[in-house]
């Protein structure tokens, strides 16, 4: 389904529904129509089972021509061959003073810290979008064992890199910011870099997994810049 | 040489037209709220359009100059002094070393734009000057101007005289407590309930105090959907109207998030965001219905207007400069 949201924009929506299938089609047809630097076209957001794309009216026409234009380009990708998505691995310093929570979502499921962080830590995460915040990335994966609520009260900051857990969701928070989330462990990774070519250090469509790291890892790692491609 | 910022005002920021191609990274695209007003103060001062400029909101700013330049300031009604007389709006302003330019209260409209030959230099921060005061990017620091900021701008000599403006009819959308803005139907405008759909068209929706350049929110007749179906986050733009359980609508503006989960009654056309920039917490919007046909052509139509007053003033400083 392909519809306008502006003067200068429309959204292919692969599927109402939202699953990993749908959620890579959209993120496939990002990358290619982005690799094609195709003129006219001023940026490509994939979101979980869409994607919209910004352009410029004045070189690509009108949304009739730019649509017909859209299923020819649809066309195009499904001829091409895909890459392998990316893998990302994030340390996490979990539980102490960085994973203050981590004692309650242990008492919550009534297993051990350290049952926690292995299940945190062995999952396999899938980047469905980013957004919300700059280099923010909502997460598919969190074993069900470690779905836990919101804290009662939220927190008034929340360091940056922050690993929490909110209801069935894990992710990292980029930015200091006001949160509620049940915070487990904290990365020395910078999630949003605004001087970086791609500001954002997670894409949609990588893969995610987190290693356990040691507090005195953590502090040699952040006298490094914080990129790890 | 600079320029000193003695009074920050109420609410300025720099701004250019959007930090455009990272919304795929969660960056907001920010950039002026009233293009319009914006585009026309740059090439009122002889630039090209998309230079940054300083957004200014309900009470200007007091700058001090160290240098010789020149500046226009659209957009709202504000009352605006140089070294304490009244100059007029809408039309270059010869600035000499020393001058105080002191913008004072906002009489109609809500902002307006200060644009300085060459535009205001900050670092680009992701292809822009924008201020993105969530992410704390761009612009002065990241933040709106304060006391003692300051912008080191080159001199512009050799300027003629001046005498000519932009005409009173093309102001014309500051104006007015009610304002009529015209939107297409949004992607999720089946989901709304017959009532609803007619009440959003046909009743005053009133700009709320908790309106900023994120998001407009407005009161008024409660909007409905008819079935609850779960949505899935998509992208939004600058004019989406969402409408959360609350029932009350709220304009996505400058400083938007890139993705929305609320349904979407409608969107704004892209020619009407400046008057919607303009109206301020206690004014009233009425509605428009229009199609995307006609969305489109106001778009096509703007983008040349924008060229033919970049012309005209282009000439009006050729002329000057032979009369010289």
């Amino acid at each position: 389904m392909i519809f306008p949201l502006s003067e200068y924009a429309l959204t292919v929506r692969f599927s109402d529904e939202m699953n990993e299938e749908v959620n890579d089609n959209a993120h496939q047809f990002a990358r290619w129509l982005e690799k094609q630097s195709i003129k006219g076209i001023v940026e490509v957001v994939p979101t979980f089972s869409s994607v919209t794309i910004y352009y410029d009216p004045l070189v690509l026409g009108t949304y009739e021509q730019v649509r017909n234009q859209t299923k020819r380009w649809l066309e195009q990708m499904e001829e091409t061959i895909q890459p392998k998505a990316r893998t990302i691995v994030i340390p996490v310093c979990y539980g102490g003073e960085f994973g203050p929570d981590l004692p309650e979502v242990a008492r919550y499921h009534g297993i051990s810290e350290e049952e926690v962080v292995r299940l945190h830590a062995e999952a396999r995460y899938k980047v469905y979008m980013i957004g919300f915040a700059p280099g923010f990335a909502y997460l598919g994966g969190l074993p069900l064992e470690l779905a836990t609520p919101r804290r009662a009260t939220p927190r008034r900051v929340v360091p940056a890199g922050s690993v929490g857990i909110a209801g069935g969701q894990t992710g990292i928070y980029p930015l200091a910011t006001p949160g509620g989330w049940q915070i487990i462990g904290r990365t020395p990774l910078s999630l949003f870099r605004p001087t970086h070519r791609q500001p954002s250090l997670l894409c949609a469509g990588d893969i995610v997994r987190f290693r356990p790291m040691t507090e005195k890892e953590y502090r040699m790692w952040k006298n490094d810049d914080g990129s790890c491609r | 040489m600079t320029v000193r910022v003695v009074d920050g005002g109420f609410l300025t920021t720099v701004q250019d037209l959007g930090r455009w191609g990272f919304q795929k990274d969660g960056v907001s695209v920010s950039g002026v709220m009233d293009a319009f007003a914006s585009r026309i103060a740059n090439f009122l001062v002889g630039n090209e359009g998309d230079e940054a400029t300083l957004e200014i909101t309900m009470v200007g700013p007091t700058l001090h100059f160290a240098i010789e330049t020149i500046v226009a300031v659209c957009g709202g009604d504000f009352f605006c002094t140089l070294n304490e007389q009244p100059v007029s709006l809408w039309r270059p302003i010869r600035i000499h070393a020393g001058d105080v330019l002191k913008i004072g209260a906002c009489r109609q409209g809500y902002r307006g734009y200060i644009a300085v030959a060459g535009g205001w230099q900050v670092p680009l921060v992701m292809n822009s000057r924008s201020t993105d005061r969530k992410a704390a990017i761009g612009g002065y620091n990241g933040r709106p101007l304060e006391k003692g900021d300051e912008f080191f701008l080159p001199d512009v000599v050799d300027l003629p005289s001046l005498n000519w403006g932009i005409p009173y009819w093309a102001q014309s959308y500051i104006k007015g407590k009610q304002k009529t803005v015209r939107v297409v139907e949004g992607p999720e405008y089946a989901m709304f309930t017959p009532e609803s759909k007619e009440q959003f068209f046909s009743s005053m929706y009133e700009v709320t105090t908790s309106s900023d350049r994120m998001g407009y929110r407005l009161y008024g007749k409660k909007l409905e959907t008819c079935n609850a179906r779960e949505m899935v986050s998509e992208a939004v733009t600058f004019g989406t109207i969402q409408v959360p359980p609350s029932g009350q609508p709220i304009v996505l503006m400058a400083d938007r998030q890139t993705t929305g989960g609320y349904p979407r009654i409608a969107q704004v056309v892209a020619v009407d965001l400046p008057t919607l920039a303009q109206a301020r917490p206690g004014q009233y919007i009425q509605f428009q219905r229009t199609t995307w046909r006609e969305a489109e052509r106001l778009y096509v139509q703007r983008e040349h207007d924008m060229r033919r007053w970049k012309m005209m003033i282009r000439n009006k400083w050729r002329e000057a400069r032979g009369a010289d």
